[in-house]
């Protein structure tokens, strides 16, 4: 799998390091606090994903189909618009 | 016709004409007791302990491709109850014991081999884990011995031990351990549970759930509406998408995990070991090839397929533990969609929804555990409470933290 | 020159002679022959034996379906089971041999097997050899085990070695056959980067195994000027030997090169093969298509061939298959063997053909080389052990026998296009054509040639222009225009597969012995699906992967169910292509090169000094010191703890994890990631922290320094030294992206070394007392600093003990480590210094009850490591919802504890689990275990911490440390997990 870092480019996936659904955002109420550590939507089809880029050490989310594996946006986790 | 010797000298005789089909293939019917989404291993298992040891009317099981099409067939066949958590231990020796007695219960030589497992060990944190381990499995009556270095190397003369990144310096040992051949069990349990009137439906995708009042009352499936007084989610790595059909969201992710087999060669190893310094484990099958895996790929995945990193890092380990296999050649691969839940340990449970039974995240441990996890499974759905041996692998232990995380790695599926 | 050998291709060059060896025998060929070739110029007709039955095999074919030709290659330690002999290109000095026979390929008593084919059905092991159920390991596996395999692997450490490389390229070709050629041609042309992949040792593909096949020109001229062609364009890589073996996500392929320059005398410089990982934007799949033999009873005898076969080994090696051949065809195509033989001179018996009605060019033609022609044939039985004598055939005019020693079969084509499956698209089933084609939803992968069902020579140079203009257009590039060289009409109809319902025992599957029988016993059982009768049957489970019997077990499946064949399922095709050693796949990373070793900047200096090294993760870290007298490690151990408690040790710390933090949200972020309160943390101070996991259980633990307002250094433990950097970088990014914190890795910049003991102010301040004031009252403990050790070299120096005795980490730029080292090993003598490794260490820290990566398992609370108090509950931080679950913070959970024996002799170790005493030693009394066991030479006793059930509450009582894996029980006594100067006055010791 190839993932287009948005600082470096195009890169094997073996330069990554994943960490799974990107939808999750950690929430400021508690009550919501174990959905975000333990519950999943696990689609199958589009997904995004956090995965670091380890030589350039940006956590980006990657949206990418889990039934093709094709990717079809990178973007760096920090530039994300926060949600509310 | 019950297979035997008799029987099988009979069929020799007059061209095989005796032989029936190995289960029935019914249309489905309107409505039945229990209703078994997922013929897999573990559905077709639940089918059989339910109908063997329950009476619960009439059960069939739904599969949306071929019997056995999901993870029983495709894994790399072993078994071992060689747990440490509590939960876990006696659950899978519940498992083991029912291996043993399988092909005389289900009368299909599915070939249960207890040549034993052995997990390999490089320092001296490792042994103490182990030793720990051993203790947990004795202290649950289950087999398991430690083997100093001097002792693998004379079970295991192939492997490097003189030029070794991580010298082996020891290894934890089950002897009951073992394989199975895989497909056999799925056939197996179909042929059987088809005998004692189980329904086994081929082709027929679920694709919607009937809920009234917070209680299930069927499915709707490609092949029509089928109503159930019961319905038992086992969709292994598919179990999100049968949960979303009641609107449940599981502490699951599905992520693919890459096995690989070698060309037919005469026997070079007679256990079944894991390295403990790199992701790797191998057995030898009956017909010749070895038989090996490493880590899943790591990220969330349906494709049934992985990517070559896995694949270097599964050889890169093949070669350090045991240099001969470099001109060994592989012969397939594939990849399998594993349910892994967020603490590598598996489910069997009541859903909030009535009626609606929850059977998943068994990660990449699923096929040693088919046997009793159809076994209890069975038990919860004709009960409605939980097998005795199952019942700390309850769906709300996420919410209580009484999690059973026997790597210690937290919830983060891909690390398990 | 041999009886076969009749001609002088090209592709062979008879000056070189190479003799080789097979079953003890002595053979010679010539450079371009393949093994295969060899044997059959040879008059070679038994090269193996069937997996199940035994039976006496032939080659069947010249490429890589060939299911029969499996000979062990190569001697000793590089001996090579189950070489498809026909891609074996001949070398001198080969040595090969037939495998799964005993005693010998014509004579073989597991031949008997196939006596008793009626008892071996297909499944027959799923039926019985299950009483009595102990039997199964003890008499039945390991006898199934024996008979089963192929070829004895050596067993012994492969003494060759692989390499591996990247390559990009905008268009990867695979396959260099008339479609290959032309599309690298016109990608090349256009300025592509190219890389042209051919699995061969010749390039040319089909257009070698067939005689002259354009109009005007002949085959080798028009192959020499495209090659040159392809040759001289600057962006073409031709790749020969090379398998494409595996299509991955992103365009990524995964082959094989057999390295040419690769032999035994050049097996220490050169690799035996490369695998390169390749990188296409764009690819063209060309790998053409493999025929397809006929069902019929005994349709495997040697001798009888594939007629594309019996065309290769005339055309491009110069070998006649034998004296005498019937050519048995349901198309086209196979007119084609007969014709060709015949205009080498050969006999041709006869051609039958399944079909009534023949195109009337080839009926014509076939006068014209005087061949009896057989229509409606049918051939119903073959006679001949060792090598074919018979054929009896039914056909129009009767039924008859026919001696020859060779069949030569023609069934149709099917495509090779497994790579267009690897990424999970289906292949499309051409009713018309009898075959499966590539689907059309490929990403970046397009078809040409044979591959995608053009058959015909013209088609299929047509179809390798098409795709490559497509490609070029996709790479907004300008379509090419090539003129294509004429091809001969009419075309030769390829198009149909025979395969009568009721053909009597026939071999589908010649290497794993399936027959139809099988296949309508697997329909009679009721395993109708593909994937069932491949596994029931083992059709195609095989060394050649189905090639030439996948498409037949499916027709005929089809055909029982009353369905079309892709109704019954199409086989879906996975990596590898074709069978690929593991030690290629692994490269370079074996032996000790398995996983990179890291070494500290001072390793240096600890070899001299004699270390014991031990594995911590990848790096290498000195264990102990042993000195000269000292026998056994124990003593080495102990005498290093004592040392450094009376006067002063020194460690290597550098592997500890460390991290620069700098930035005005610094301190912020620092008390959001660690669970214990940090606002308090004024600078020049360090701090104990403690990182808990979002789930609430402790994730890691390490000293907090605040060198200067905004600026921080951390230590994480070695093991999770990377794992802390990306959970940080995590938590910034993801949890706090506008916070002005910024975070750099410094774990191999610095060199890190504890010294402690009450002499260490003493040694360090003849070392760096000039640079700094050491005195309790400058630098007390918990005190850090960073200061100049000398002109442009800053260091920092912490009060930091986990000895429990007066002790400073200095800290110096990984450059200077080693000197760093040997200054404070110099100046130490004064005091009596030892070097101390992670042995004594532990033994410390243990001592001190400080808990480490036994007790950090990822299983316990901060609760549970005693450490309850240290959580902050006025602040939010990682992890602190999840760690108030209720069985996280339930009191009966273990906790930490200390343990010493009873009686100070009795032997205890790590991993034992802790009982009450007077219970039964069951699970359910199971109360906790021990984390980690050392001889503390200050206790004069092995002592233990563990965790226990209320274990703070229960110092004094004695429990049972039960530990049957190593055969013992031992009485304990629970106390308190600090062993050694509790009140802590040793840290201004």
């Amino acid at each position: 799998m190839r993932l287009t870092c948005p600082y470096c480019g195009p890169r094997d996936s073996r330069e990554f390091t994943y960490k799974g659904d990107a939808t999750r955002i950690r929430p400021a109420d508690d009550d919501k606090m174990f959905d975000y550590v333990y519950v999943r939507d696990n689609p199958k089809g589009l997904h995004q994903d956090y995965w670091l880029h380890q030589p350039c050490r940006n956590w980006l989310v990657v949206e990418r189909n889990t039934a093709t594996h094709e990717v079809t946006s990178v973007t760096a986790a920090a530039q994300r618009e926060a949600k509310p | 016709m019950r297979y035997s010797l008799g029987s099988l000298l009979l069929n020799a005789f007059t061209g095989q004409r005796h032989w029936n089909p190995a289960w029935r293939s019914p249309d489905p019917k309107p409505h039945y007791d229990v209703l078994i989404v997922g013929g897999g291993g573990h559905g077709l298992a639940t089918a059989h302990y339910l109908a063997k040891h329950h009476q619960v009317g009439r059960i069939a099981v739904l599969e949306k491709g071929y019997v056995g099409s999901g993870n029983v067939g495709r894994n790399t066949t072993l078994i071992r109850s060689n747990y440490l958590l509590p939960g876990n231990t006696a659950f899978y020796e519940l498992s083991l014991k029912l291996w043993e007695g399988l092909e005389q219960d289900i009368n299909f030589n599915a070939m249960v081999s207890q040549r034993g497992i052995i997990n390999l060990c490089h320092s001296d944190g490792q042994r103490d884990a182990y030793m720990r381990r051993g203790n947990a499995m004795h202290l649950n009556g289950v087999d398991a011995e430690w083997l100093d270095a001097e002792a693998v190397r004379a079970l295991l003369p192939q492997f490097n031990y003189d030029n070794a990144r991580f010298p082996i310096k020891g290894g934890l040992m089950q002897r009951r351990g073992g394989t199975v051949r895989h497909d056999a069990v799925a056939w197996g349990y179909a042929r059987a549970a088809s005998q004692r009137g189980v329904d086994i439906i081929q082709h027929c995708e679920v694709t919607g759930l009937k809920i009234e009042n917070g209680m299930v009352k069927g499915v709707e499936t490609t092949r029509g509406p089928i109503e159930a007084g019961k319905v038992a989610l086992a969709g292994a790595g598919h179990s999100s998408q049968l949960a979303a059909m009641a609107e449940l969201r599981l502490p699951i992710e599905s992520h693919v995990l890459q096995a690989f087999v070698s060309e037919a060669i005469k026997p070079v190893i007679d256990h079944v070991v894991t390295f403990g310094a790199g992701h790797f484990y191998v057995s030898q099958s009956d017909k010749g090839g070895l038989v090996f895996g490493g880590d899943i790929d790591g990220y969330n995945s349906y494709a049934q397929r992985g990517n070559l990193p896995v694949v270097e890092d599964v050889m890169e380990s093949a070669m350090a533990l045991w240099p001969a296999l470099g001109r060994l050649r592989v012969l397939r691969s594939w990849g399998g969609v594993m349910d892994m839940s967020m603490d590598g340990s598996p489910i069997i449970d009541h859903t909030p929804i009535e009626n609606l039974y929850l059977n998943a995240g068994w990660c990449y441990g699923g096929f040693k555990a088919t046997p009793g996890s159809g076994y209890c499974f069975a038990h919860l759905i004709a009960k409605d409470e939980a097998h005795p041996t199952a019942q700390q692998l309850r769906l709300d232990r996420f919410q209580t933290g009484a999690l059973i995380d026997e790597k210690g790695v937290g919830a983060q599926p891909n690390l398990h | 020159m041999t009886g076969f050998r009749i001609g002088t291709p090209p592709t062979l060059d008879q000056s070189k002679v190479l003799r080789f060896r097979f079953d003890n025998k002595i053979y010679h060929g010539f450079a371009g022959d393949s093994l295969a070739s060899a044997l059959i110029a040879h008059g070679v007709r038994l090269v193996g034996r069937s997996f199940k039955y035994h039976r006496p095999r032939g080659f069947l074919s010249a490429g890589i379906e060939e299911p029969n030709g499996l000979l062990s290659v190569g001697e000793g330690a590089r001996l090579t089971p189950n070489i498809k002999a026909t891609m074996q290109p001949l070398y001198d000095g080969l040595v090969a041999q037939s495998q799964n026979r005993w005693p010998s390929l014509q004579f073989d008593m597991m031949g008997v097997n196939d006596w008793f084919a009626n008892l071996l059905a297909a499944g027959f092991y799923y039926k019985t050899f299950m009483w009595p159920a102990s039997f199964w390991e003890k008499v039945y596996e390991p006898l199934i085990r024996r008979a089963a395999g192929l070829g004895q692997a050596a067993n012994l450490p492969d003494p060759d070695h692989y390499a591996q490389g990247n390559l990009f390229c905008d268009c990867l070709i695979i396959g260099s056959g008339p479609a290959g050629l032309i599309a690298a041609l016109a990608a090349g042309r256009a300025g592509l980067r190219v890389i042209l992949c051919e699995q061969d040792f010749v390039l040319g593909g089909r257009l070698l195994h067939e005689g002259d096949s354009f109009l005007s020109l002949s085959t080798q001229d028009w192959l020499t000027e495209t090659l040159q062609e392809l040759e001289s364009l600057p962006t073409v890589r031709i790749m020969k030997q090379t398998m494409v073996f595996g299509h991955y996500d992103g365009g990524t392929y995964g082959a094989i090169e057999h390295n040419a320059a690769y032999s035994m005398a050049t097996s220490a410089q050169e690799p035996r093969q490369i695998f390169w990982r390749i990188v296409a934007k764009q690819s063209i799949l060309a790998a053409g298509a493999i025929e397809r033999p006929h069902l019929f009873p005994n349709n495997d005898r040697p001798g009888i061939m594939l007629g594309s076969a019996v065309r290769s080994y005339l055309h491009r090696y110069g070998t006649a298959c034998g004296h005498s051949t019937l050519v048995y065809t349901s198309q086209d195509d196979g007119w084609q063997t007969a014709f060709d033989l015949k205009k080498a001179g050969l006999a041709v018996i006869a051609i039958a053909d399944t079909r009534s009605m023949i195109p009337q060019h080839l009926e014509a033609q076939a006068w014209q080389y005087d061949l009896p022609i057989l229509k409606n044939a049918c051939v119903t039985e073959t006679t001949g052990r060792l090598s074919l004598n018979s054929v009896t055939i039914t056909h129009e005019g009767g039924r008859e026998t026919f001696q020859c020693d060779t069949l030569a079969v023609s069934n149709g084509w099917t495509p090779t296009l497994h790579l267009t499956s690897h990424q999970g698209s289906k292949p499309i089933w051409d009713a018309s054509r009898h075959m499966f084609l590539p689907s059309k939803m490929q990403q970046g992968l397009l078809c040409a040639g044979a591959a995608n069902g053009a058959m015909g020579l013209g088609e299929c140079l047509a179809s390798g222009l098409t795709a490559a203009n497509r490609m070029l257009e996709q790479l907004d590039k300008q379509p090419q225009k090539i003129i294509l060289p004429e091809t001969p009409a009419p075309v030769l109809q390829t198009a149909s597969f025979f395969h009568p319902t009721q053909t009597g025992k026939a071999f589908v599957d010649f290497q794993h012995d399936v027959t139809t029988n099988d296949i309508h016993l697997a329909y009679q059982e009721g395993y109708r699906s593909i994937e069932h009768l491949k596994r029931y049957t083992t059709l195609g489970m095989g060394t050649d992967q189905g090639k030439t019997s996948n498409m037949a077990g499916l027709a005929i499946m089809a055909e029982l169910c009353g369905q079309t064949p892709d109704a019954v399922g199409t086989t879906v095709f996975r990596p590898p292509f074709e069978p690929i050693a593991i030690g290629a796949l692994a490269g370079h990373h074996e032996g000790k090169h398995f996983r990179t070793t890291r070494l500290s900047a001072a390793h240096s200096v600890w070899e001299k000094e004699g270390a014991v090294f031990v594995e911590a993760g990848q790096w290498l870290r000195p264990q102990y010191f042993p000195k000269k007298g000292e026998t056994h490690w124990r003593e080495t151990v102990d005498r290093e703890v004592v040392t450094t408690r009376q006067s002063v040790g020194l460690c290597d710390v550098s592997t500890l994890g460390k991290i620069e933090i700098t930035g005005k949200d610094a301190l912020a972020f620092l008390d959001f990631v660690y669970c214990n309160p940090l606002k308090s943390l004024a600078v020049g101070k360090t701090r104990y922290g403690l990182m808990l996991r979002e789930d609430g259980f402790v994730y890691d633990d390490g000293t907090i320094a605040r060198l200067e307002d905004n600026r921080f250094v951390i230590t994480t433990t070695t093991a999770q030294a990377v794992g802390v950097m990306n959970h940080l970088d995590f938590c910034h990014q993801v949890h706090k992206p506008h916070w002005d914190v910024r975070m750099v890795s410094v774990t191999e910049q610095y060199s890190q070394f504890a010294v402690a003991g009450p002499q260490s102010r003493a040694l360090l301040e003849r070392v760096i007392g000039q640079q700094i004031d050491l005195s309790d009252e400058a630098f007390p403990y918990l005190a850090c600093k960073e200061f100049s050790l000398a002109p442009h070299i800053k260091a920092r120096l912490f009060r930091l003990s986990f000895s429990g005795e007066r002790a400073y980490e200095l800290a110096i730029p990984a450059p200077y480590g080693e000197v760093l080292a040997q200054t404070l090993i110099t100046a130490g003598q004064d005091f009596g210094l030892t070097l101390y490794g992670t042995e004594a260490l532990g033994v410390m820290r243990i001592e001190k009850g400080h808990s480490a990566g036994n007790e950090l398992n990822g299983m316990t609370t901060a609760g549970d490591l005693g450490l309850a108090r240290m959580v902050s509950k006025s602040k939010d931080f990682i992890g602190r919802v999840m760690a108030q679950r209720p069985a996280l913070t339930d009191p009966d959970r273990p906790q930490l504890a200390g343990f010493r024996p009873v009686q100070p002799q009795d032997q205890f170790a790590a991993g034992a689990h802790v009982f009450s005493k007077n219970v039964p030693h069951s699970i359910e009394y199971d109360e906790g275990y021990l984390t980690s066991v050392a001889f503390s030479p200050i206790c004069g006793s092995l002592i233990g911490l563990g965790l226990i059930r209320n274990g703070p509450q229960r110092h004094g009582e004695v429990i049972i440390a039960y530990d049957s894996m190593r055969g013992r029980k031992t009485e304990l006594e629970i106390v308190s997990p600090c062993f050694y100067d509790p009140e802590g006055v040793r840290l201004n010791g």
